[in-house]
């Protein structure tokens, strides 16, 4: 009883000082430390591969280091031509299907197991369990266990095959995972109010689960995509004759001595930040036309 | 029609979940077409278990459901015609207000120039007409509640069901809201079923008041009659207003008793045709507002039980003050007095007074 009056006062005071402190604009030193810190680490990030974009921009006498010789899009079109370079094309495209193929699975299949994990069942745990161990599993010897496994049972290894069983491997525990944390915010009386109003369980997913789980949905997407398309420690023993994108790239900095090369790492890139664009400004568009949430009890 | 369509009984009514412990245990109720029913009960009781068994989102473990006469256990809810409206609303976060409330209409298939021209007219009668187009995030609390209540009502049902439909408002809202519920329920014309844990709010609005505890009915009917008549002490201090005491029968003499309890002296209680006998231990309930505090040598009225008793402290509440009395026992003892009686002439704390009450207000408990 007695602590109370006394604590009042200082938590006037605090009040007051948390109020006054941004009018007056001064920021403590430590704001600016953590500034220069954060400046340093994307710094450190993109310059390595900013000279790659840079150095790939240079014109036919373009050589592998800097200073930069002429500007022009030759390395582009000699990465789409030359057959010397390897099968860019080919690579590219197949890794691009790929890509598309494991994240229409690792979507289907994340929110089919959330939903079935939105109640407990027998043997949950190990389910759970298992998942989480293919996630920490070393990729390069899972890999090559897969090419061992198709061997073994006498089925050519293939990018559509033993290739995308060993990247869902990898991408279903993230998806899972992603789906989990989207699924604690689901509200289960939703489902039981769209049951209440008649609808039908392919009703209540169609109308009202995939339209409220969308956003995560997205996120699941984006993920299945980006971690396929540059994957490389599963795909290794298990693509079969043709190489993937990333797989590509490795043997291209084993052979190719041109700034192709760099300009393939651009093109890359830029695919990367589309698609990353592309899923986060849904996500935005999907939030900002749904406004707050409604708060949950 | 024989049995009217919104008239409810719940027959041996039990629900397990483990097979051991039941939470809903043999409930037997009837509730009248068009009734505004209210379930009271402290968390836990199996009111809300009910609520949800009668809207079909649970399965009893026995027992029967009749609606309008006929048994509906197994049904999916919009065969039940009830229509249930969820603690938190749970509205639809990414329709908006009009889409949530013709979400029923939708999945039933109708077009939409129809559903639209239905809802609409939902709309106006729960005075939403401006936020039509709002999404249930950007709606205050009450304005939720609303929508709620419309998307419920669409359906036309025989029986709403509502989860503690108020608790999520603040109090200002909630009285607010509160009759907005009634005026809705007398508008629509069917029988409302209302899972709460405020006494205040039971009685406020029902016609029908069940009283809850440990999955069992302690006792149903009208507001005032649960309020001014609790059959046990449970009801009476669930209910409040009263003060209870026990003690055990000193003497019976015709058809009063006289209580004995440690501090108590010759407190007369009118028997009212219950059977008791000398010994028996026995709870009497006074209530609070009826209580008058007099000070030490005043002449009491004739026929009037009092108890010295000494002030512990004083609350304002407004219309009344609430004086806290030394405990009886381990009972508490709260005399209401009227504003202006008590500031006629204020008590201090420490004050000894006489707390009495005409005897035949006293009410034997069982």
């Amino acid at each position: 009883m007695s602590a109370a009056p006394a604590a009042m006062p200082a938590a006037k005071t605090h009040a007051k000082r948390r109020a006054i402190a941004p009018s007056k604009g001064r920021r403590p030193w430590t704001f600016y430390a953590l500034t220069a810190l954060f400046v340093f680490y994307v710094l450190a990030l993109y310059g390595p591969m900013i000279c790659i974009y840079i150095l790939s921009f240079q014109d036919v006498r373009g050589g592998l280091v800097f200073p930069m010789k002429g500007f022009s899009l030759h390395w582009f079109v000699d990465l789409f031509t030359q057959v010397r370079t390897g099968d860019v094309k080919g690579a590219f495209s197949r890794s691009i299907k790929l890509a598309i193929l494991v994240t229409a699975i690792t979507v289907v299949v994340s929110f089919l197991s959330a939903m079935a994990f939105r109640r407990r069942f027998p043997g949950d745990n190990i389910v759970f369990a298992l998942m989480i161990g293919s996630l920490v599993a070393p990729g390069l010897v899972l890999g090559i266990g897969v090419g061992l496994m198709f061997n073994f049972l006498g089925i050519d290894t293939s990018w559509w095959g033993s290739a995308l069983g060993a990247q869902l491997s990898w991408t279903l525990p993230f998806g899972v995972l992603v789906m989990f944390a989207v699924m604690s915010r689901f509200n289960p009386a939703w489902e039981e109010a769209a049951y209440d109003l008649g609808a039908t369980r392919w009703q209540t997913i169609r109308l009202v689960i995939v339209p409220v789980l969308a956003p995560g949905l997205v996120a699941v997407a984006l993920f299945g995509f980006t971690l396929s398309y540059d994957e490389f420690a599963r795909t290794l023993q298990t693509a079969g004759p043709q190489n993937t994108l990333p797989l590509e790239i490795w043997s291209m900095t084993m052979n190719v001595t041109s700034p192709s090369l760099y300009a393939l790492g651009t093109v890359t890139t830029v695919i990367s930040f589309l698609v990353i664009g592309i899923s986060l400004g849904t996500i935005v568009l999907m939030q900002k036309r749904r406004g707050q949430r409604a708060p949950m009890h | 029609m024989a049995i009217q369509r919104g008239a409810i009984e719940l027959a041996g009514l039990t629900k397990s979940y483990d097979g051991v412990t039941p939470v809903v245990q043999g409930v037997n109720l009837k509730i009248p077409d068009g009734a505004y029913c209210c379930f009271l009960g402290p968390s836990g009781c199996g009111k809300t278990t009910i609520l949800r068994m009668i809207a079909g989102h649970e399965d009893p473990t026995d027992g029967e459901i009749l609606i309008g006469g006929e048994n509906v256990v197994g049904l999916p809810p919009v065969e039940r015609g009830t229509a249930m409206m969820f603690q938190s609303y749970a509205l639809f976060p990414h329709l908006s207000v009009r889409d949530n409330i013709a979400f029923a209409l939708r999945v039933r298939g109708q077009d939409k120039a129809e559903r639209y021209r239905l809802t609409d007219a939902m709309i106006e009668k729960v005075r939403l007409t401006e936020l039509r187009d709002r999404l249930p995030g950007q709606l205050s609390g009450g304005q939720q509640q609303r929508v709620a209540l419309a998307r419920a009502a669409i359906t036309e049902p025989r029986v709403l069901l509502l989860d503690e439909p108020l608790s999520a408002l603040d109090e200002q809202l909630r009285i607010q809201m509160r009759s907005e519920l009634r005026r809705m329920q007398r508008e629509l014309g069917i029988t409302f079923i209302h899972v709460t844990h405020s006494q205040l709010e039971a009685i406020a609005l029902a016609d029908i008041v069940v009283v809850m505890e440990k999955g069992q009915i302690k006792q149903s009917g009208a507001a005032r009659d649960v309020y001014a008549a609790p059959k046990d002490r449970y009801v009476a201090e669930f209910l409040g207003g009263q003060n209870v005491f026990s003690g055990r029968v000193g003497t019976v003499n015709g058809d009063r008793i006289v209580l004995q309890a440690s501090e108590m002296k010759q407190v007369a209680i009118p028997l009212c045709g219950a059977r008791v006998k000398q010994g028996d231990a026995i709870d009497v309930a006074v209530r609070r507002d009826d209580i008058n505090l007099l000070r030490p040598g005043a002449t009491l009225a004739g026929d009037t039980s009092s108890l010295a008793s000494r002030v512990m402290g004083i609350e304002y509440q407004g219309n009344f003050v609430k004086v806290m009395l030394d405990p009886v026992g381990s009972d508490e003892f709260v005399a209401y007095v009227p504003e202006r009686t008590f500031f006629h002439d204020p008590l201090d704390i420490g004050d000894v007074v006489m707390a009495a009450w005409p005897a035949d207000h006293a009410r034997l408990l069982a």
